[in-house]
């Protein structure tokens, strides 16, 4: 008997360390066998996301010479000159007016819209497609219809300033007006985005919701304060995220608005990268890239920050 | 109560009504022209002439349409090249993008394998990476493959998709088990069910997926602008920002030109509505 238990205590272990091995083996072709599917997709994100990212913390760390190639190794000096730099603090700050002008802004519309267009009435689906409608326009058709609406000529916003008794501004090439011109476009170009978000957000609330507090005899505004907000704040949340992670990337229309201008009135972050890196003569790479890390972190840190703060906030069902 | 008052209190009641109808609709309809006023004074800015488009105060209705502007838009400016860049561009991106993003989420909905988690978190990360962050780095690797001003710059770095592969995986985990089974009696290898069995359960998701990714790379500009410089490579958006200096007096040419770039776009959406709804609410809704 002991002899046996012996033997069995010699082999355990041993079958063990094969069943274990085997396993490994098994995990290690299924991990494979996957790869196949997953394979694609790694080697995009490999070479155009995960390995940027990298290159892009390393560039912030080397001087650009005036033909794009890497210069000296400075470590975090060209980091702390570029983050406390005058130009850097304007970039961020004309970045915040920036969101500050087109996310509450925008969110504020585009729920109006979606509460007008929410009525059960006959042709409602038309107004729904009005009010969408400028989703169809890209950056650039966006940008030079309101070129043209913002232009002290002929433009048609311009006219109705001077009839308002304004003077004959042009608002593009004012510093102080440029930035809400070029905001007001923002906003509507992406109205039709968030409409049809918050349409379809207020579309889940269920009937039998409104109607109970109707019994409760609550009505109009308590109905939208107790009911609609509540039930209608995930969605909110979510296009107030996004809007504002939107708004940190913006440059097309401020490429085609401003040129960043007038004295750097209009001057976001993005903007402020793409000259340095290929708007000017020398390219400054380095420069750039020192920027695009802090978009990054910038970015990063207010995804997190929102989704912590307003996630108390908000109510899921 | 006599007849009469109820007569009468039941035509106050209608009056009511109707006037509650009729405010509604004006403030649908004053709404509704405001949002659309750009997209309308566009359209009547394309259709005026050279002199009526400096006209002081602006002209608010085409009286006198020149349709011919179009025709000049099309002789002066490449549109139908650019928009045949966009088109192929956002093609092979959506082609692209569909297959990469359906093989991944099916290597995370229907296999075991160590590390799944792992993998998923990296996919997502990829969200949390803005494209303007690597766009230095992105530029030099494009131009030490020699990819400027061609297709393959255009496209090959936006060939997959985390927000893609995320919801078409949250859609195959609602496909029953029991499929997978039954299939693999039949002698279905995975590819096969997949192609023949997961996909098409998937087609309003893949359709949504298409039209929003479609839409997302036609309206790309800053990489567009960075690896483009040749002129017969310009996407639709490059080509009609560069109308941006002209005199005020071609004003209407340039906006006719915008009016051709948004038809297509246009189109598409009135046809495809509901899939794109489906798209842009898809990352809202299951949050």
């Amino acid at each position: 008997m002991d002899a046996t238990d012996a033997t069995a205590n010699q082999r355990l272990p041993l079958i063990a360390v094969a069943r274990r091995q085997l396993q490994r083996l098994r995990g290690v072709n299924r991990l494979g066998f996957a790869l196949i599917f997953l394979i694609p997709s790694l080697v995009i994100f490999g070479a155009f996301v995960f390995y940027p990212l990298l290159k892009a913390v390393y560039l912030g760390f080397y001087e650009t010479d005036n033909f794009g190639n890497q210069g000296d190794f400075v470590g975090l000096d060209q980091y702390r000159t570029v983050l406390t730099s005058e130009s850097f603090r304007h970039s961020l700050w004309i970045t915040f007016l920036f969101a500050l002008y087109t996310v509450p802004p925008g969110i504020l519309l585009g729920l109006a819209l979606a509460l007008l267009a929410n009525q059960k009435l006959p042709g409602i689906s038309i107004f729904r497609l009005m009010f969408s409608s400028t989703v169809a326009t890209s950056v650039a058709v966006a940008s030079l219809m309101w070129l043209t609406l913002l232009n002290p000529n002929v433009g048609l916003l311009t006219y109705f300033l001077v009839e308002a008794g304004l003077p004959r501004l042009d608002l593009l090439n004012d510093p102080d007006w440029a930035l809400p011109a070029v905001s007001a476009t923002t906003v509507w170009m992406s109205l039709g985005l968030a409409f049809i978000v918050i349409l379809a957000g207020l579309q889940t609330i269920p009937d039998e919701l409104y109607e109970s507090a109707r019994v409760e005899g609550a009505s109009g505004w308590r109905l939208f304060w107790h009911v609609t907000l509540p039930m209608l704040s995930p969605t909110l949340f979510f296009v107030s995220v996004v809007g504002t992670i939107f708004a940190f990337q913006s440059f097309g229309q401020i490429h085609i608005l401003t040129r960043g201008g007038p004295l750097d009135a209009t001057e976001v972050i993005v903007y402020s990268i793409w000259e340095d890196a290929f708007g000017k003569g020398t390219p400054a790479y380095g420069v750039a890239s020192v920027q695009a890390v802090a978009l990054f972190v910038l970015v990063l840190g207010l995804t997190v920050f929102q989704i912590r703060f307003l996630e108390r906030r908000v109510f899921y069902q | 109560m006599d007849v009469a008052t109820t007569a009468k209190r039941r035509g106050v009641e209608r009056y009511r009504r109707w006037a509650g109808y009729a405010l509604r609709y004006a403030v649908l309809i004053v709404v509704g022209g405001i949002v659309v006023f750009p997209i309308y004074m566009t359209v009547v800015n394309s259709l005026l002439s050279s002199t009526t488009i400096i006209a002081w105060p602006p002209e608010l209705f085409p009286f006198d349409p020149q349709w011919g502007n179009f025709k000049k838009a099309l002789d002066e400016v490449p549109l139908m090249r650019y928009m045949l860049n966009s088109l192929i561009m956002a093609g092979v991106i959506v082609i692209g993008q569909l297959v990469t993003s359906a093989l991944a989420a099916y290597a995370f909905a229907f296999l075991r394998f160590p590390g799944r988690t792992f993998l998923f978190i990296l996919f997502l990360s990829t969200l949390m990476v803005p494209w303007e962050v690597s766009i230095v780095p992105n530029f030099q690797t494009i131009q030490r493959l020699g990819w400027l001003d061609s297709y393959q710059a255009l496209t090959v770095p936006f060939l997959a998709t985390g927000l893609g592969t995320f919801l078409l995986r949250q859609h195959f985990l609602t496909i029953p088990q029991e499929l997978r089974d039954a299939a693999a009696i039949d002698g279905y290898g995975h590819i096969r069910f997949l192609i023949f069995v997961v996909l098409p359960l998937s087609r309003a998701i893949l359709a949504a997926l298409a039209v929003f990714g479609f839409l997302q790379a036609w309206n790309q500009y800053l990489w567009p602008l960075l690896v483009t410089n040749e002129d017969n490579m310009r996407t639709v958006q490059i080509g009609l920002a560069a109308l941006r200096g002209r005199e005020v007096d071609t004003f209407n040419i340039t906006m006719a030109a915008t009016v051709i770039s948004a038809l297509p776009i246009l189109i598409m959406l009135v046809l495809f509505q509901r899939q794109l709804v489906r798209g842009l609410t898809a990352g809202a809704l299951k949050g």
